[in-house]
């Protein structure tokens, strides 16, 4: 596939591979974090760890959009289907997420909730269409790749006068949740990572552009390296990475060209402006409570905003207490950390968020790094 | 993309699939364009030429390293 496999040769790997460790400082360690669930699942399905340099460790970052919704939004989209009686639609990811009393959107759906997969925000219009009437909520979740697609649909929605629909809009900020994770006061709590440096994502640069890293960057001296989501892009992020830490170097640098620029697509970002306002502080699971970190829906939108229109609030909900997702998602801990790793959490039964997507730590590692654990525990 | 379609849809072929997608967050992309598909919407295009580039790079470090090693 054109501009898919050139990205994935091994030959090329293995140089990238040598060029790093010809240029690693063999008397440090370097530290990076992937912010984006698209690139740890590639760092795991390729292998990426095992062709770094032993002085390299990448640490897992928040952005699986589902590892870091928290159990309360879980718990209104299900209010809305079970109390509501409302068509519930919402990406296949969200369904198996664990809610509160051991429910989730699936066991909700056995419950005799209307609760709907769609593969688009568009969908979820097509569904409000077929069903004039009853009422039909978009359950909306993800970063600024998501959000754009969710703007369209309000926007169409009024357009059309489709007044049977809404959106129960939990839409997240990456470089809002990349400042927390180096200023929050829950840092002392789980103790601090050295973190030298960023991979920042594809996807959502793509929309936002690589500028809003900047000020970041330079704030608190952590180079930023957007990287495209082969494991080729990721090895030359990492080694991009290298230089700048050893050149002593905070800079923004981009090495998806390919793809993002230093304005992102200003189509998409005036119809999120459009639609959407920046909420005061939103509930991460993991980082708790984060400022200016979320959307919501303007005052003009208020019809379509699900959470005004059944005027249902948030709650929030501890996490279940064994399980390590909110160290895991700061990058603190690993998933073998986890007593339950593997055992009670399994992608099939998760107890924690980071077990559902194949995008999060947990689940990752369950598919593809968790048989490479046996030799090194038995080392150990 | 293989297809414009009306009302800002276009039909997208990967890997010997092909899908309806929307193209309102991309207007400019044209048939034949690469573009990047998420949730069913195109984000954003692949540019040819910085792909190019970036291949490229990956192939010249090869090259340096080769010089490098004896
Ligand atoms: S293994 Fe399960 S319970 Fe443990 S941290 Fe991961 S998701 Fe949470």
């Amino acid at each position: 596939m054109k501009y898919i496999d050139e990205f994935r040769d091994g030959d090329i790997a293995r140089r990238i591979a040598e060029r790093l460790q010809a240029e690693v400082d063999p008397s440090r360690q370097y530290g990076f974090m992937e912010f984006c669930g698209g690139h740890t699942h590639a760092i795991s399905r390729y292998g990426v760890n095992d062709l770094l340099p032993a002085n390299v460790r990448m640490i897992h970052g928040p952005g699986c959009p589902v590892c870091v919704l928290p159990i309360g939004r879980i718990d209104m989209a299900i209010r809305l289907a079970l109390d509501h009686g409302a068509i519930v639609c919402t990406y296949g990811d969200t369904l198996r997420v664990p809610a509160s009393g051991g429910l989730s959107l699936m066991r909700a759906k056995a419950r005799g909730g209307d609760i709907r997969m769609v593969y688009s925000a568009a969908d979820a219009l097509t569904v409000a269409r077929d069903n004039p009437q009853r009422e039909v909520v978009f359950f909306a979740i993800g970063f600024e790749t998501t959000t754009p697609p969710t703007a369209l649909a309000i926007l169409r929605a009024q357009r059309e006068g489709l007044n049977n629909f809404s959106v129960l809009c939990c839409h997240v900020l990456t470089p809002a949740a990349i400042t927390h994770i180096l200023e929050s006061p829950e840092v002392s709590r789980y103790g601090t990572v050295p973190l030298d440096g960023f991979v920042g994502p594809a996807h959502v640069s793509i929309v936002i552009g690589s500028a809003p890293y900047e000020p970041f960057a330079a704030a608190y001296r952590k180079p930023v390296v957007i990287a495209g989501f082969e494991p080729l892009d990721v090895m030359q992020a990492v080694l991009m990475l290298v230089r700048q830490v050893n050149e002593g170097r905070a800079e923004v640098e981009n090495e998806f060209t390919r793809a993002v620029d230093r304005q992102g697509n200003a189509g998409a970002q005036h119809k999120m402006a459009q639609v959407f306002a920046m909420r005061p502080a939103f509930e991460w699971r993991g980082l708790g409570e984060v400022p200016h970190s979320a959307l919501c829906m303007r005052p003009e939108f208020a019809q379509f905003d699900a959470e005004r229109r059944f005027d249902i609030g948030y709650s929030a909900v501890a996490d279940n207490k064994a399980c390590e997702c909110g160290a895991i998602l700061r990058g603190v801990k690993k998933p073998t950390d986890c007593r339950i790793f593997g055992t009670v959490c399994t992608p099939e039964n998760p107890v924690g968020s980071c077990m559902v997507s194949s995008e999060g730590a947990c689940a990752a590692h369950y598919a593809y790094g968790r048989f490479k654990d046996i030799p090194v525990r038995a080392s150990a | 993309m293989v297809e414009l379609r009306d009302d800002e849809q276009a039909l997208v072929e990967l890997g010997g699939l092909r899908k309806a997608i929307s193209v309102e967050l991309v207007p400019e992309a044209r048939v034949g364009d690469y573009v990047i598909v998420h949730v069913g919407h195109a984000i954003g295009m692949v540019d040819p030429d910085e792909a190019e580039r970036t291949l490229a790079l990956f192939g010249e470090m090869a090259e340096a390293v080769k010089g490098a090693t004896p």
